[in-house]
C-alpha cells in the first residue's frame, strides 16, 4: 500500500495552490458577497485545461485521473467552495456520464465543447417531488420522429443559468418506474429550453443554481444518453463518482476552516496569550486534524478505487457522508474558535460554515449516504 | 529558433528562513522554488514559442532534486530542459557558473537565431551577475532588465526598465536577455502539460560531456575557480517609513521644498 501521490497528482496540487491563492482568494469575499458567477476564473481554469481534466486526450482533455481531479476540488474549495462546486459538478456530472455512456459522435462534440470548447456543463435529475426520490419524476421525453419532445422542469440545477451543455433526465415510460428514466444530453439553445428561477442560497453563493423548465423541448433523436430506459442507472453511477467531488469539497472547507482558525488561534490573545496556548483550543485542532485527515483518506481511496475500474458505491458514500460531516462540524468551531469575529462577516469562516452545510444535503443527503452504506453492508 | 532559458533552484524566502552560524543560508532545510525573475524568462520563452513554434530548452545548475523544477517548467510548456549536475561544479560563484552555463548552452547549441533568456537575478544571491557574464562568454549581444521584447526576424527590440526610466534598444540574434517581473505574467502549468511532462526528455550534463569545451577549465569551475570571498552576510537595516505630507496648499509645499532642501536633494 502506498500512500504517495504520484508525482503527477503532486504537480497538480502544487499547480492548483498556486491558482488558488493568486486567483480564487483575493474574490473569495466578494463572490459571497455578491451572489456572483466566477466567470473569468472560470474561464482561467478553461484555460489551463482544468474543467474537462479527467476527459482523455482524444476529446480534448488532459487525461487526469479522479485523484488529479479530487485535489483540484479540494484545493479550490480550501478558498471558494463556489468554484469548487462549479468545477465538481462540470467534471463529475457533465463529463462523467457523457465518457461512460456517450456513443463515440457524442464523445467528439460534447466532450471537446465541454474542454476547449470551454462549454459548462450540468447534471438535471432533481424535481420539486423528485429528491432522493428519484423514481417520482414527472420530466417527460416523448419520441415524435427524429426527436424527443421534453416537457416538465428541474429544481436546484448547479450550473443552471450559465451551463451550456446539461445532461438531463425525464421520463420515456412512466409506467415502468425507475426502469423507464433515460438520459438526454441537452443544450441550452435547443428550442423549448429555458432557465427559471434563480436560487438564493444559504451558502455557495457564487455557484449559479436555477430551475431550468423545458416546454416543448425538442432534443434529437441522437442526443439520448444510453439506452431508453436506462437513465436511472445512468443518474446512480454518475453520482457515484459525483460523491467523490463533493468529499473532496469538503474535504477543502474544512482544511481552509481549519488553516483560518490556525492563524486566528495564533495571534488572538486573550487573558495575557494567544488563545492557541490554552489546552482547550489545542484539543480542538487536534480533532479536526484528525477528521480532515480521516476524509482525506476516505476521499483519495474512493478516487483511487474508482480509478481502479472497481465498483465505488460504498467507498464514495462513505468519504461523502464522512468528509461533509467533518466540514460543518468544523466549520462550526471555526466560528467558534474566532468567536465574536467569526460571526462577522469580516472573516471567512461564516462563509466556510454556511458552504459546508450544503455538503451534507446535495448529491445525496447523509441520510441517504447511509442507506447506500448500510444496504451495502447488509445486503438486500 | 530556440529558446533557451537559464533557470536557478532558489531556497523559498517567503516561508522558513533557515540562516547557518556563518551567516549562510542553510539550503538543506528550507523548501525551493524557481527563482521567480527565471519564471519571467521562461515565460517570455514561451510567449515566443506561441507566436513562432520556435523550441523552448530550459537549463539549470545544481544537485540532481533539481529535476523537480525542470519537470515543472515542462509542465509550463517547455519542450526540453538540461539538468547541469556534477561535482567538479560544486561551490560555483558567480563567474563560475557563468563558465559552465555558457558552456552548457553551447552544448545544446546556438544558432543563429536563437535567444537566451535569463531572470535578472536570483533571490538567494541577488548579484544579477550571471546572466550578462554567460553572454560575456559566449560572445553575443546583451540586454538586462527587458521590459518588453519585440523579435523581427533576427533583430530583437527590447525596451528596458531602468530606475529613472525606459531605454528601447535592438540587438542581433544570437543574443541573451535578462528579464524583469515588470515583463510578463508567468503561466500556471497546464493539466496536459503535467500529464505529459515526466515523458519529455531531460538530459544530464556531468563534468564530461562538458570537459572539452575551453570553458571548462577546472581553475575556472567549481569553488576552485571562484575568486568570490564573502566576509560578512548580514541582513540591511529596515528603511525608516516615509514621512507623508497632507495637502494642497501652499504652506504644504513650502514644508515640502524645506524638506527637500534639508536633504540637498534641490
Amino acid at each position: 500500500m502506498d500512500f504517495q501521490l504520484t508525482r503527477e497528482q503532486q504537480l497538480v496540487r502544487q499547480m492548483m495552490r498556486d491558482f488558488t491563492e493568486n486567483e480564487v482568494k483575493p474574490i473569495a469575499a466578494e463572490t459571497d458577497k455578491t451572489s456572483t458567477y466566477p466567470r473569468d476564473t472560470i474561464e482561467k481554469l478553461f484555460d489551463i485545461g482544468v474543467m474537462g481534466m479527467i476527459v482523455p486526450e482524444q476529446y480534448g482533455g488532459a487525461g487526469a485521473d479522479d485523484t488529479c481531479s479530487a485535489i483540484a476540488i479540494e484545493e479550490l474549495s480550501k478558498q471558494c467552495a463556489s468554484t469548487g462546486d462549479i468545477l465538481a459538478t462540470h467534471n463529475g456530472l457533465c463529463c462523467g456520464p457523457i465518457m461512460a455512456n456517450g456513443t463515440e459522435e457524442q464523445k467528439q462534440k460534447y466532450l471537446r465543447m465541454l474542454t476547449k470548447g470551454h462549454k459548462v456543463g450540468a447534471f438535471a435529475l432533481t424535481e420539486p417531488d423528485a429528491g432522493s426520490d428519484a423514481a417520482k419524476g414527472t420530466c417527460v421525453a416523448e419520441l415524435q420522429g427524429d426527436h424527443y419532445v421534453l416537457n416538465g422542469s428541474k429544481i436546484f440545477i448547479t450550473n443552471g443559468y450559465v451551463a451550456d451543455v446539461f445532461v438531463v433526465f425525464a421520463m420515456t415510460d412512466r409506467s415502468k418506474g425507475t426502469k423507464g428514466i433515460s438520459a438526454f444530453i441537452v443544450e441550452s439553445s435547443f428550442p423549448g429550453f429555458s432557465v427559471g428561477k434563480h436560487e438564493e442560497k444559504l451558502g455557495l453563493h457564487g455557484s449559479p443554481t436555477a430551475e431550468i423548465v423545458f416546454t416543448d423541448c425538442i432534443v434529437p433523436k441522437e442526443n439520448l444518453l444510453g439506452a431508453e430506459g436506462k437513465g436511472f442507472k445512468i443518474a446512480m453511477q454518475t453520482l457515484d463518482g459525483g460523491r467523490i467531488g463533493i468529499a473532496a469539497q469538503a474535504l477543502g472547507i474544512a482544511e481552509g476552516a481549519m488553516e483560518e482558525s490556525i492563524k486566528f488561534a495564533k495571534t488572538r490573545e486573550q487573558f495575557g496569550r494567544p488563545i492557541a496556548k490554552f489546552q482547550n483550543t489545542q484539543f480542538v485542532f487536534a480533532d479536526m486534524h484528525v477528521a480532515i485527515e480521516a476524509a482525506r483518506l476516505l476521499t483519495y481511496k474512493a478516487a483511487a478505487v474508482k480509478a481502479s475500474g472497481a465498483r465505488f458505491t460504498l467507498e464514495a458514500a462513505t468519504a461523502k457522508l464522512f468528509a461533509s460531516e467533518a466540514a460543518m462540524k468544523i466549520t462550526t468551531k471555526a466560528v467558534q474558535i474566532h468567536g465574536g469575529y467569526g460571526y462577522t462577516k469580516d472573516y471567512p469562516v461564516e462563509r466556510m460554515m454556511r458552504d459546508a452545510k450544503i455538503t451534507e444535503i446535495y448529491e445525496g443527503t447523509s441520510e441517504i449516504q447511509r442507506v447506500v452504506i448500510s444496504g451495502n453492508i447488509l445486503g438486500k | 529558433m530556440k529558446a533557451i532559458v537559464c533557470v536557478k533552484q532558489v531556497p523559498d524566502t517567503s516561508g522558513k528562513v533557515a540562516v547557518n552560524p556563518d551567516g549562510t543560508l542553510n539550503r538543506a532545510s528550507m523548501e525551493t522554488i524557481t527563482n521567480p525573475d527565471d519564471l519571467n524568462a521562461v515565460e517570455a520563452a514561451l510567449k515566443l514559442k506561441d507566436e513562432t513554434g520556435c523550441k523552448v530548452v530550459v537549463i539549470t545548475m545544481g544537485p540532481p532534486p533539481a529535476e523537480g523544477m525542470l519537470r515543472e517548467l515542462l509542465a509550463r510548456g517547455a519542450d526540453e530542459a538540461v539538468l547541469v549536475s556534477a561535482r567538479e561544479f560544486g561551490g560555483s560563484d558567480t563567474f563560475a557558473t557563468s563558465q559552465i552555463l555558457a558552456a552548457a548552452v553551447k552544448k545544446v547549441g546556438l544558432e543563429d537565431d536563437d535567444i537566451v533568456f535569463c531572470g535578472r537575478q536570483a533571490i538567494d544571491g541577488d548579484t544579477a551577475q550571471v546572466g550578462s557574464q554567460i553572454a560575456e562568454k559566449l560572445g553575443v549581444p546583451q540586454i538586462s532588465y527587458a521590459a518588453d521584447i519585440k523579435k523581427e526576424g533576427n533583430t530583437v527590440t527590447v525596451k528596458r526598465m531602468l530606475e529613472d526610466g525606459y531605454m528601447t534598444i535592438q540587438a542581433k540574434t544570437p543574443c541573451l536577455l535578462t528579464c524583469i517581473k515588470e515583463l510578463n505574467a508567468p503561466r500556471y502549468m497546464s493539466l496536459s502539460g503535467i500529464m505529459d511532462c515526466y515523458a519529455k526528455p531531460v538530459a544530464v550534463y556531468e563534468y564530461n560531456p562538458l570537459q572539452d569545451d575551453p570553458l571548462i577549465d577546472p581553475p575556472t569551475i567549481g569553488l576552485r575557480g571562484s575568486p568570490t570571498n564573502i566576509f560578512k552576510s548580514f541582513t540591511p537595516p529596515q528603511k525608516g517609513k516615509g514621512k507623508m505630507l497632507e495637502g494642497a496648499d501652499k504652506a504644504t509645499c513650502e514644508t515640502l521644498a524645506a524638506e527637500l532642501l534639508k536633504k540637498h536633494i534641490i
